[in-house]
């Protein structure tokens, strides 16, 4: 290279040279970059954005600055998104580049460990869910929850129109759910719970031919373990309407196992294992029962063989998707969530199948014995619901619960506000020393 | 390789460069799967527990749990050995050139990992505004520099993805109409051209879809769109500069012709890098716009995901944005600071993810933009349109349609693209996107973008020519430097297999 050859300015991640750039243009036969540009001269942007550049330590100044603004508190947070401990494994090998900055496996001859990292995460939920099929991935449980609902529509042999959830459905869940229904003929309707659980007699009541799906939860948003999921299950069937479940990883891991208790389809938030907590950010779990193969959204991957003969991976089954199928296509999703998918499958296979169970058993009996000691504190009833709990649960608090809350946080606390007089309160990645300090905190603001 | 091909320049001889990808073989099969290398069974239930863990089993009755689970149970240095080798069989960004026309694959800036590593940037979505100023401040102002990018009066960052942001568009479109009692418009005009989620989305907010015909130039035809437009017409959904790189010259007029009869332009920003700084879609008339900032705006796209879609609005449409958004509040910190608060648009659509979408994403592009600032985004554009005509340039196949910008769709003629995609690869280079638009013969959609030197591009268009110069036979055997030689997909999806489940009962 000339040694007067130098860098030009602009971005730092273009790797031009003055003189290459002048030996390009010459190339192509025009004088100057502009030339190249057809844009009608009413449309050109000639102002600025007023965005000053900055060299990356600055940048990373600034964003540390930006971020610094949020309370360092400890989260005792849950209701779909947990923070469990992150394996250093998990990090690393994920951000191995080759992880990290290759596209969708459009061509699976270079793409082999990806296809391969995506299909052992298709496994582990087969295995989690007992159902054939899993995909490689969705947004996140709300999006997942939408697809589910469109799928039913799908494959229901006669018409139908309503959509049931519990009427304690997150509200973030709900208002996806709607709008993925917007442009079908289906309508979202809640059924009741009774005590936190599905009220099987009210949901029986309200079913009938309508119905294409009854969603259910387990746990539920409040924590609780659902104890009739086969009669959920048999209400819907009875109406040939789908089951759907809504659970994750962890819970999968230790509770009834779908399958066994008549599910169809299986939604939540796989990220549960692979994401810290992330402002919400998650991975849409995706399985459902062979039946609906050719109905399936998302990518899936499958087994083939190689020229030589050996197995091989591949995306399958493309002709349901957008790219090829275009409005008739069983969902629109192109660009999903596979990093994190590679993310979760690494912190199961990290934590194994004894870590896994483990994690989701110590999930059950943490929160139980903080809902004791909580309990044990004057002005405060927990848990409220008379049922077997994972991760978390409600407390009654007799003072106004956003006062408590506001308290908490004052001591480096931050707890969910549910009702007038509710708190609810999440162990999930929580230590026992944090704990021990919560309930100490608990103790001073509820005196 | 054919014999009459005289080396001359080793930067541009193809058979100079050779490729081998890493390939693990182990009793005949490549690298085994985690279930291969260990199964472990748990016995769930209380009474059988004695996995030696001290745990004296269930905590909860038999009837609530399942009764076991197995799954591969390894060390972490089998962990850390077996992803490291899966790694080594992806071809990334790092790896070499990754032209994949509309896919825009630039380079991922390594910083932008460590800033959304902050353990200030794991938050929960449920904690208190007060204690979330740092993350609203950084939505905020990425709200804000989304707007002023694309020339949008108002922006939500809560679109996961880019077909997500088109669904926003969508449904934002409906809810404009229907709050205007013209709830009748039922008709989405798509170019035929058109990304496939385009017509997807479509379909799933419940319009029919209205293919639009290029005209010879391979852009909008005026008179078919005449044609498709009506009362019942909702949107018009375009991608400027199209997907063969074109820009639509017409923007302006086609603007007026849709807002005539009442519909919405939207815009797919797929195509974004081709115009950063030089032209905004707000400029153009288009009154909706997403935004792919894994595309965009560099943030890595993960194998498929994730992404983020912001979409970004003119004033009449931000009441329908979805809830909550983000804006300063009127009290400022003790120090004077601004502070910001979450709130819900008056006519809001309502949520399209369960929190706020892709947060880590949004953090990376928030980086992005940050560093590159005005002049490095310009620049952006400027180097990825070079690249494209420079690569054009130097490559035997046809392109027929220009002038192109970011990227150029050539024609493979007669030889099969899909293979000639196969055989590009054992140069070491990842193809371009193929057999699509399927207005080009045996499409090589092809999209450098910025970050490449004109070194690599020389070597990128050696391997296209030397592909150019081969017989069918070689291309249909190829790849053979690959991890994997070809793969049957017809088997694949005659005997669907998607978990190792499968592969044991066969």
């Amino acid at each position: 290279m000339n040694e007067s050859d130098t860098h030009t300015t602009g971005s730092p991640y273009a790797p031009h040279t003055d003189d290459g750039r002048t030996a390009m243009l010459d190339a192509i036969g025009v004088d100057s970059v502009d030339e190249l540009f057809d844009i009608p001269e009413d449309v050109r942007f000639t102002d600025e954005f007023g965005i000053d550049a900055r060299s990356e330590r600055e940048t990373r100044r600034l964003v540390r600055s930006v971020l610094d603004r949020n309370a360092d508190l400890t989260e005792l947070l849950g209701r779909g998104h947990y923070g469990y401990y992150i394996p250093s494994l998990v990090d690393h090998l994920a951000d191995r580049s080759e992880f990290l900055t290759s596209y969708t496996q459009y061509q699976p001859e270079v793409s082999q460990g990806f296809l391969q990292a995506l299909f052992e995460y298709q496994s582990l939920l087969v295995e989690l869910t007992g159902l054939e099929i899993a995909n490689c991935s969705m947004y996140d449980a709300a999006t997942a929850l939408g697809e589910a609902a469109t799928l039913a529509e799908r494959v229901r042999s006669t018409s139908g129109h309503r959509v049931l959830v519990p009427d304690l459905l997150r509200e973030g869940r709900r208002s996806t759910l709607e709008n993925y229904v917007a442009g079908t003929d289906l309508t979202v309707e809640s059924y009741s719970t009774d005590d936190g659980t599905v009220d099987v007699d009210a949901l029986e009541s309200t079913v009938d031919d309508d119905v294409v799906m009854v969603y259910a939860e387990n746990p539920t948003v409040r924590g609780t373990i659902e104890e009739q999921l086969e009669s959920i299950g048999e209400v819907a069937d009875g109406a040939d309407a789908l089951f759907v479940l809504g659970s994750d990883p962890v819970a999968l891991s230790l509770l009834q196992r779908p399958a066994d208790v008549g599910a169809d389809v299986v939604i939540g938030d796989a990220s549960v294992l692979g994401l810290p907590t992330s402002y919400g950010m998650g991975l849409g779990l995706f399985a459902c029962s062979e039946e609906f193969l050719r109905q399936v959204p998302g990518r899936l991957v499958g087994v083939s063989e190689d020229a030589t003969d050996r197995r091989a991976f591949t995306l399958t089954l493309q002709t349901r998707e957008q790219h090829i199928r275009r409005e008739r296509a069983t969902s629109n999703i192109c660009t999903n969530q596979a990093w994190v998918a590679l993310r979760t499958a690494m912190h199961a296979a990290s934590l194994g199948p004894n870590g896994m169970v483990d994690l989701a058993k110590r999930g059950v009996t943490r929160a139980e014995e903080l809902a004791k000691r909580l309990d044990d504190l004057v002005g405060v009833q927990a848990p409220v619901h008379d049922r077997h709990h994972i991760r978390e649960f409600v407390a009654h608090v007799d003072q106004p619960a956003p006062a408590i809350a506001e308290d908490l946080e004052k001591r480096g606390f931050a707890v969910h506000v549910v009702g007038e007089h509710e708190i609810q309160v999440c162990v999930a990645g929580v230590p026992d020393d944090d704990l021990d300090d919560f309930v100490a905190a608990m103790t001073e603001v509820v005196r | 390789m054919s014999d009459d091909q005289t080396p001359t320049d080793p930067t541009t001889d193809a058979s100079q460069v050779r490729y081998d990808q890493a390939r693990y073989v182990n009793d005949g099969q490549y690298e085994p799967l985690l279930s291969e290398k260990d199964q472990t069974n748990v016995d769930i239930s209380g009474d059988n527990n004695d996995d030696g863990d001290g745990d004296s089993g269930s905590p909860l009755p038999d009837n609530l749990t399942r009764d076991e689970l197995e799954l591969p149970e390894l060390s972490e240095p089998e962990l850390a050995r077996h992803y490291t080798r899966l790694s080594q069989m992806i071809y990334g960004i790092d790896s070499g050139p990754y032209p994949l026309g509309s896919c825009t694959m630039k380079y991922n800036p390594k910083f932008t990992e460590d800033v959304a590593a902050l353990p200030s940037a794991a938050v929960h979505p449920d904690r208190s505004e007060e204690s979330l100023q740092g993350t609203l401040e950084l939505l905020y102002r990425l709200q804000d520099y989304l707007g002023r990018i694309g020339g949008m009066d108002a922006v939500t960052l809560q679109p996961p993805a880019g077909a997500a942001g088109e669904f926003v568009g969508i449904r934002v479109a409906a809810a404009y109409h229907e709050h205007n009692g013209e709830g009748h418009r039922d008709e989405v005009i798509i170019p035929e051209s058109a990304h496939g989620t385009n017509f997807a989305t479509a379909a799933l907010g419940g319009y029919d879809v209205v293919s639009l015909p290029s005209d010879e130039d391979g852009r909008v035809d005026l008179e078919a769109l005449e044609a498709a437009l009506s009362e019942n017409t909702a949107a018009l959904m375009l991608t400027n500069p199209n997907t063969l790189g074109l820009f639509e010259r017409d923007i302006e007029k086609i603007a007026d012709m849709v807002h005539d009869v009442g519909g919405l332009l939207y815009y797919d920003g797929a195509n974004l890098n081709a115009l950063l700084g030089r032209a905004r879609p707000g400029d153009m008339g288009f009154d909706v716009m997403h935004y792919n900032v894994h595309k965009t705006f560099a943030t890595p796209h993960g194998g498929g995901g994730p992404g983020a879609g912001p979409v970004g609005v003119v004033d009449k449409l931000e009441p329908f944005l979805p809830a909550p958004r983000v804006r300063e509040a009127a009290a400022e910190t003790n120090s004077g600071e601004p502070t910001y608060e979450l709130f819900d648009p008056d006519h809001t659509i309502g949520k399209v993810h369960g929190f706020q979408g892709n947060w880590l994403v949004l953090v990376k592009a928030f980086a992005y933009i940050a560093r590159l600032g005005d002049a490095g985004l310009s620049d952006a554009s400027a180097k990825a349109v070079l690249n494209a005509n420079y690569l054009a340039s130097q490559i035997e196949y046809d392109v027929p349609y220009g002038p192109f910008h970011h990227e150029f769709v050539a024609s493979a003629g007669e030889q099969d693209a899909a293979d000639v995609a196969k055989r590009m690869l054992d140069y070491g280079v990842h193809p371009p996107t193929t057999k699509w638009p399927e207005i080009v013969p045996e499409a090589l959609m092809t999209e450098p973008t910025e970050i490449e030197s004109k070194d690599t591009l020389d070597r990128l268009a050696a391997a296209f020519n030397a592909v150019a110069e081969e017989n069918d036979e070689l291309l249909e055997d190829a790849p053979e430097r690959t991890t994997a030689r070809r793969i049957d997909q017809t088997s694949a999806a005659r005997n669907p297999r998607l978990s190792w489940h499968e592969i044991d009962e066969s």
